[in-house]
Formats: structure tokens, C-alpha cells, sequence
């Protein structure tokens, strides 16, 4: 049996699992033995680490992970990096290498467009302004005296997936999806601050400006400011990491990771968009008709396999979880279906709870690797009816000139000697 | 008391999601003229924020070439950084040339982004007499402008961006909490 079947019942997926599973055991008890014979402190023996104290507690007081996990970090871009300076540049996600639907703090991919400025929280301040009753400045303390509600969701940067043209087989899912992250931020909701000020009836958009050294500034719709942004100051339990725009960022769920302004230093209302530069000459997608399409907020239902994925081994054959994460800019994803062969036939995958709206979501479904050649994709709906779209039907709608928000189906290939590479 | 009016804007505030809605947290302080004056750098589309001063396409050459031309090339080129010229009519080829000239819509947003981001090494040190002429340099090089053009606060809104036609939004407002 294969779990690429037509999409099967809960009920036969279940059976698939428990039978997978029994074989997965009898299988991995023989690679475990094998590999046992050439490992000097595996059983018999007793390993030194049980015959000398460990390190004490505070080794460091900032905890670190262990030694062994040095290569799970974040990477420019492995097939060389398109940006002309380290200050205006990418670093991404490790998510090969990440469990659940969490991204450590530390590991948060990065965008910036003027470097990561270091900003003292006393002389840090908030400036709201424009069209309302009352202009405001705030401290960082001051912001923390509101009340408070943490969020978990992700965050993608527009140009996240640069699948359009001819997929480049060496890429590991860091490289294709690595500008993905998902936290729990923790800030005042704007709503609550702007019930202080009064925003005038005429107030149709928002102006962010960051404190960094692009002074990066977005327009962002009423609507949404009125909806579910928020003033975030933590990320993941702490104070939010400089990367990602300490003392304070704007976070809008859902929306193009430029958006959440970093850093964020002023609000300014107005009537209109102010056409910034990205909001103009970047973040706007050439469509084929020739026009150019800007304020592409939402970031749409999109989905990856992040384990097996490109660059990995399958090792011998036998059992392998296939799991990934999908999401939606527009709320909770309600399904993703897995296929095997390369969407011939999917199957659906169990969705892991919690399950929440604008936020990584971990799937996984039971597989058995034959030491066959593969092709291994996802495919997610969400909420609101959207399903992720093949290549090809994204390709009808826009092209690579697009550039931004490419959020089709991605494949991995895996070849009969379980190498798994980028198919696009 | 105290506790009753907290409880009483917590209330309004997660009922009605309206920006006339007031709440009564008392947190914060009215921003000063002085405060807002120095941070309020936005240019908009019709030139509202645009400061008093000119700047000529001679005077922009020179500031052009002692502060852009060693990062944009002498010729706004590019190379190494972004081309800030060069790549018109491309727009309808494979790979368009993403240029000041070749595809921005406004003339305003190159004051703007000049002033806050520019020089990468220096920014927000340019006087607005520089940032008017190097935006106008900028434009020269992109034949937006004549040799002879001085740019202002009426005249920078008024040149007119070739690709401005082609843009159009692609924002649909959603109702708050439908999705
Ligand atoms: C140290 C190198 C450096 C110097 C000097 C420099 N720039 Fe830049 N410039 C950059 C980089 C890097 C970017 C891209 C930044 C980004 O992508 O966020 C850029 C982007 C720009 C852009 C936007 C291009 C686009 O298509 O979006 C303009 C306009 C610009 N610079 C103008 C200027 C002007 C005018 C000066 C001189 C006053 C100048 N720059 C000096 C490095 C430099």
C-alpha cells in the first residue's frame, strides 16, 4: 500500500501508519545494530560522558544549543548571493533542520535593506501623526503599559521561492523557502493605541518608517491597521532579537514581510498611499499584460515539504515521515495533500494542532520509501477556499517578471539512490 | 474606580474596531512641532513634505559624482550597486531594466528615497538644495529633464514618469474580521 492512493479515509490512513510503523521498527533495529559495530562510545560500552560531572548550570547563562547542531544556522543564499552589498541582503531560515511550527529566535530569516542598527530602548520613541485628534511620541516603556496579547504567526518575505524559471536541483529548502519564519510576538495591538489619539474619519492609510538606516517606509491600508496589527516589542518569550527590529516592529499577520516595519519609529495617516520606493520599484509585480500591479499585501495558501527535501539523503529504504508546513496570509490552512509521484495522485496529510490562522501549520503523513525514484510535493487549501496552484497554472496567471509572492507547489525529487534534489 | 474605567475602555476597545473609538489609558505624551518636524521626511505623490530649496541638473552633477558615482557607476549605470539610468522601453522584454527612468511611477518618491537612504554610507546628511539637484541629475541622466533643469518643490512633482500609466493597484480592501 502507498500513501499515494487516492486520497484515502482517516480510517485507512491510520491502518497505513500502524502497518508502516511495524516495519519501520524491524528496519530500524537492523541499521541501528549496523551502524553500533563503528561508533567507540555506543553499547556495550559506557560512554564517558556518564563518568565525569557535566558542565555546571549558566554554561552560559545564555543557553546555547549543543554543540553537535553547529551546522543548523542560517545561510546566505548557497548558490551565490544576488545583492551587491551585506547590509541590503538575505539570510535564511533553516527549516530543514526545525521541528513543530516555532522558529528559534536565532534563527529567523533576515531582511534588511540598510544592516541591523543597534538602538538604545531609553532613546528609542514612537511618533504617531497625520490626520488625528491628537499626535503622540511614546516610549518603549510607555508601549509596555498598554495591555499586552501575544500571537503566534509566520512571517514571509515577498520574494520568498525563486521557483519561476528553471529550478536549480542543488537548492535545499533553506535556499527555496528560507525566507519563512513563524513566531509568537508579543506587543500592543495598534487598535489600542490608536483609541489614545483618534484617528480622523479621513484617514484611509498608514505610513511606517523604520529607524534603521533605509528609514524603510511602507503604506499599509486602513483596514488592516484597524484589524490585527500589532506594536510587537517580544518574539518567542523575549525581547524582540535586533535582526528582527528591536525595541519595536510593526507585525501585520499575513501580510509581505516588508510590511511589518522594523525598527518602527513613526505612524503617520494620511489619504492616500505615499509611493515609496517599495511600494514602486520594489514589491510591485510586472504582470503579463505589460501593467505593473503594486500593493500585493496577502501572502497566499503555500505549502513545502521540508523533510525529506533537497540535498538530503534517504539513507537505506524503509520508513520515512513525510512532514512539512503550509500557510496562509488570509487564515488557518484546512487541508494539505501529499503526492509521491509527482501529483499524479495525492493523499491527504494529518494537520497537527494548533492549527491557527495566518501561522505555520505542521503536516505530516506516513511513507515508505521502496528505494524507488520520487516525486515528493504538497499541496494546501485554506480557509477561505484557496489552494496552493501547480507551476504551471501560476505561470497562466503571472510570469518570472512577477517576481514576488510565488507561492506553487514545490517538488523534490528523490532518485532511486535517495538523493533528493530541487524540481521546481 | 480606577479599575472600572480600565475595564470600560478594555471593553470598547475589543468590541468596536472604529478609529473614532476612544480609550482612556493616559499613556503617552502629545508630540511637540519640534518632535514631529525633524522626523516628518515623507514626500507624498502631489509634493506635500517637500521642503523649500532648488537644485540644478549642473549643480546634481556634481554632487552625483562626489557621493553616488563611485557605488552607481559615473554614468548611473550601476555596477557594482543598483542602475539608476539606462534600460528604457524594456518594460515589455523577458527581463526589464527596473530603472529610475524605465519604471518609476513618481519623481517625488526619488526625493524621498534619495534623502532617507542615500548616500548608503551617509544617509540623511544630503541638504534638500542637494537632494533637489542630485534627483535632478538623476532625471537628466534619464532624459526625464533637460540640461538646463532646476528642480523645485512645484517642479519635481510635475515631471512626468513615463511607466506612471502602467501602475495600478492591486489592493482590495477586506472587511475587518472576514477573510
Ligand atoms: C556605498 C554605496 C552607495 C552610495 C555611495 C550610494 N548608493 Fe544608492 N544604492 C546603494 C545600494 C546598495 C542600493 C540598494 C539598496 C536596497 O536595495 O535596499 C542603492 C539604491 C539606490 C537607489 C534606488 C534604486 C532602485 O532602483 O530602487 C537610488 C535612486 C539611489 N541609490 C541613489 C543614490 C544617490 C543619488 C546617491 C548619491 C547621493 C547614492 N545612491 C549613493 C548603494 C550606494
Amino acid at each position: 500500500m502507498t500513501a499515494s492512493r487516492r486520497t484515502p479515509s482517516t480510517a485507512s490512513r491510520r491502518a497505513f501508519v500502524a502497518g508502516a510503523l511495524t516495519l519501520a521498527t524491524a528496519a530500524g533495529l537492523e541499521a541501528q545494530a549496523a551502524i553500533a559495530d563503528d561508533i567507540a562510545d555506543a553499547p556495550p560500552v559506557t560512554p564517558p560522558w556518564q563518568k565525569e560531572q557535566g558542565a555546571p548550570v549558566m554554561s552560559p547563562p545564555y543557553g546555547q544549543p549543543s554543540k553537535f547542531e553547529s551546522a543548523v544556522v542560517r545561510r546566505e543564499n548557497s548558490t551565490g548571493s544576488p545583492y551587491p552589498t551585506r547590509e541590503a541582503a538575505v539570510s535564511l531560515t533553516p527549516l530543514q533542520a526545525l521541528h513543530g511550527i516555532i522558529t528559534p529566535n536565532g534563527l529567523h530569516y533576515e531582511r534588511h535593506h540598510a544592516g541591523v542598527p543597534s538602538i538604545d530602548p531609553a532613546a528609542h520613541r514612537l511618533l504617531i501623526h497625520g490626520l488625528v485628534d491628537r499626535q503622540m511620541i511614546f516610549t518603549m516603556d510607555d508601549l509596555m503599559h498598554f495591555p499586552a496579547t501575544s500571537r503566534i504567526h509566520f512571517l514571509e518575505c515577498s520574494g520568498n521561492t525563486q521557483n519561476w524559471g528553471k529550478p536549480k536541483p542543488e537548492h535545499t529548502v533553506q535556499d527555496t523557502h528560507g525566507l519563512l519564519s513563524c513566531c509568537e510576538w508579543t506587543g500592543v495591538p495598534l487598535k489600542t493605541v490608536l483609541g489614545e489619539l483618534g484617528v480622523k474619519p479621513d484617514a484611509k492609510w498608514m505610513l511606517a518608517e523604520g529607524a534603521d538606516a533605509a528609514a524603510m517606509t511602507r503604506s499599509i491600508p486602513i483596514e488592516k491597521v484597524l484589524d490585527d496589527a500589532l506594536l510587537a516589542y517580544a518574539q518567542n518569550g523575549e525581547r524582540l532579537r535586533p535582526e528582527q527590529g528591536y525595541p519595536l516592529r510593526l507585525f501585520l499577520p499575513g501580510f509581505e514581510g516588508n510590511m511589518s516595519v522594523k525598527w518602527l519609529r513613526r505612524l503617520k495617516f494620511g489619504t492616500e498611499p505615499w509611493q515609496t520606493r517599495e511600494e514602486t520599484s520594489k514589491y510591485s509585480w510586472v504582470m503579463p499584460d505589460g501593467s505593473v500591479r503594486q500593493f500585493n499585501f496577502v501572502m497566499e495558501a503555500k505549502s513545502v515539504i521540508t523533510s525529506p527535501s533537497g540535498g538530503q539523503k534517504l539513507g537505506a529504504s524503509g520508513f520515512r515521515e513525510i512532514s512539512g508546513v503550509a500557510w496562509s496570509g488570509r487564515g488557518k490552512i484546512t487541508r494539505v495533500e501529499v503526492s509521491t509521484d509527482g501529483g499524479s495522485t495525492w493523499a491527504d496529510a494529518e494537520l497537527q494542532g494548533p492549527v491557527l490562522p495566518k501561522c505555520l501549520t505542521r503536516f505530516r503523513l506516513p511513507w515508505r520509501w521502496h528505494g524507488q525514484s520520487a516525486k515528493l510535493a504538497s499541496r494546501s487549501t485554506d480557509e477561505t477556499g484557496v489552494v496552493q496552484p501547480s507551476h504551471d497554472a501560476l505561470l497562466q496567471q503571472r510570469d518570472a517578471r512577477s517576481y514576488y509572492h510565488y507561492n506553487a507547489i514545490q517538488t523534490w525529487a528523490v532518485s532511486a539512490e535517495g538523493a533528493v534534489s530541487n524540481a521546481g | 474606580m480606577r479599575a472600572s474605567i480600565f475595564a470600560a475602555a478594555l471593553i470598547a476597545v475589543v468590541s468596536q474596531a472604529t478609529p473614532s473609538l476612544a480609550t482612556d489609558y493616559g499613556i503617552g505624551k502629545p508630540a511637540t512641532p519640534a518632535e514631529i518636524a525633524g522626523w516628518n521626511i515623507d514626500i507624498a505623490p502631489n509634493g506635500a513634505g517637500l521642503p523649500p530649496g532648488h537644485g540644478s541638473v549642473s549643480d546634481g552633477a556634481r554632487v552625483y559624482a562626489d557621493k553616488c558615482a563611485g557605488c552607481h557607476g559615473a554614468d548611473g549605470l550601476g555596477k557594482p550597486m543598483p542602475a539608476l539610468a539606462g534600460g528604457a522601453g524594456t518594460m515589455g522584454s523577458a527581463k526589464p531594466d527596473k530603472t529610475v527612468g524605465s519604471f518609476w511611477p513618481y519623481a517625488t518618491t526619488l526625493y524621498d528615497y534619495i534623502h532617507r537612504a542615500m548616500p548608503f554610507n551617509a544617509p540623511q546628511t544630503l541638504a534638500p538644495d542637494e537632494v533637489y539637484a542630485v534627483s535632478a541629475y538623476v532625471l537628466y541622466l534619464n532624459h526625464l529633464v533637460p540640461e538646463n533643469a532646476v528642480l523645485d518643490a512645484t517642479s519635481l512633482p510635475a515631471v512626468a514618469m513615463p511607466e506612471r500609466g502602467k501602475f495600478v493597484s492591486g489592493y482590495v480592501p477586506d472587511r475587518p474580521g472576514e477573510h
